[in-house]
């Protein structure tokens, strides 16, 4: 039988208030492996209190090519930014 | 074709302005081919180089030194698992990795071919091999591929005590008795040279380092970091007092830096062509433990498939 592990995409939540952030990925044969096999490759200095793992066939992400046709429409929306807006120096705090 | 030029240009132009190149992004098929060339190769460095201290945890000669060289031979493994899994983000999957490195397609870096006869080669391998190492994959953590670049940045993390406890070993070797001292002299004398041959063929023959200086893959030559590698670890040995075996090392006001002596590159192409002391057996080593690792793989998909079918039984009971 020639059959690699899948591979997974592997997330640490390094302490509480803090969100999940991709590591790296590994293959396991299931996601409970695959929790367990991160434990020992991403977390050795205590690096983590959470672990997500994704099958990475699973993950759809948005194409290079379509950068611009994606981020443009937010490109020329300054007035989402509070630089946009004019107030004398004299008003404070806000 | 007019298309594919422009697809250069602007690559070029990202790779100048320091831009990281992530995975989905274009790239030129020689780009990614180099970089799979390159990061295999410092996944197998990795995986291969657990192998000459392997041999030495069982017989460490206290237990704070074994549990030491433990961690630091399970950090190896971490990189060699960090890297795999950078290669595999530029399409080429693990399975032919392997067995590029099996089969002999693959190189790794010829430092691990050579034997550790003594204890004192574990502090040699720690401080010289280490210590070169991390020169290399400091310079790397800047490299234009942002998977490596990352993967880079968490082995730099962990390198630092790999050096460290390297050193301490030759140093309560240094401070103990004649005969100690003696057997880290002999370490040294047998490592230096391979260490100094671990940043690859001198510039002017190295075949690679142009193209993958315009790319950003390296941001300095071999022949440069190797002068670093010199330079720092020549005031290293003397805190040790031990001897460089090298006549010709010297340090040059002028230029700033430690002269030393020609490398021997016969040696260094007959150790990266196979011939090196321990070639042979390093990858039947390898070999062996994928074979008899085979049937862990198997259980490991069986035992998942099991569980799978119990699990949907039981949603569907429930
Ligand atoms: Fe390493
Ligand atoms: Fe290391």
């Amino acid at each position: 039988m020639k059959k690699d592990w899948p591979l997974w995409e592997v997330f640490i939540r390094s302490k509480n208030g803090l969100s999940h952030k991709h590591v790296g990925s590994l293959h396991a044969a299931d996601a409970e492996m695959a929790i367990e096999n991160a434990r020992d490759v991403y977390t050795r200095r205590n690096e983590g209190i959470s672990i997500w793992v994704v099958e990475s066939s699973n993950i759809t992400a948005s194409s290079p090519n379509q950068t611009e046709a994606l981020f443009d429409p937010a490109n020329d929306k300054v007035y989402r930014h509070p630089t946009f807006y004019d107030l004398p120096d004299e008003v404070k705090h806000i | 074709m007019e298309k594919l030029h422009d697809l250069q240009e602007i690559f070029q132009a990202r790779i100048d302005a320091d831009e990281k190149i992530e995975p989905k992004d274009w790239m030129p098929d020689a780009y990614r081919k180099t970089l799979i060339r390159q990061i295999a190769q410092h996944a197998h460095s990795e995986i291969v180089g657990m192998l000459p201290e392997g041999n030495w945890i069982s017989r460490a000669p206290s237990l704070r030194r074994k549990v030491a060289l433990l961690a630091k031979v399970q950090d190896e493994a971490g990189h060699g698992l960090y890297l795999y899994s950078a290669a595999e983000t530029l399409g080429v999957d693990r399975e032919t990795l392997i067995d590029e490195l099996h089969t002999g397609k693959a190189k790794y870096s010829s430092i691990f071919n050579y034997p550790t006869l003594s204890w004192a080669d574990i502090g040699a391998i720690g401080w010289l091999v280490d210590g070169a190492a991390i020169m290399n994959q400091v310079m790397l953590t800047r490299t234009s591929y942002g998977p490596y670049a990352r993967a880079m940045v968490r082995i730099c993390k962990e390198e630092s005590f790999h050096q460290r406890q390297g050193y301490e070993i030759l140093l309560t070797l240094c401070r103990g008795s004649e005969a100690q001292k003696a057997m880290a002299q002999d370490a040294l004398n047998r490592w230096w040279w391979p260490s100094l041959m671990m940043f690859g063929p001198s510039d002017k023959d190295s075949q690679h380092t142009e193209q993958s200086m315009r790319w950003r893959i390296k941001r300095k030559t071999n022949d440069e970091i190797r002068q670093q590698f010199v330079d720092a670890t020549v005031p290293q040995a003397e805190f040790l007092g031990i001897t460089i075996p090298d006549p010709d090392l010297q340090w040059n006001e002028s230029r700033g830096h430690y002269d030393f002596g020609p490398i021997n590159w016969d040696e260094f192409w007959q150790v990266v062509n196979g011939n090196g002391p321990c070639n042979r057996e390093r990858i039947r080593a390898r070999v062996k433990a994928h074979e008899e690792g085979a049937w862990v793989r198997e259980a490991a998909l069986a035992y998942a498939e099991k569980r799978k079918a119990r699990n949907a039984a039981a949603t569907k009971v429930a």
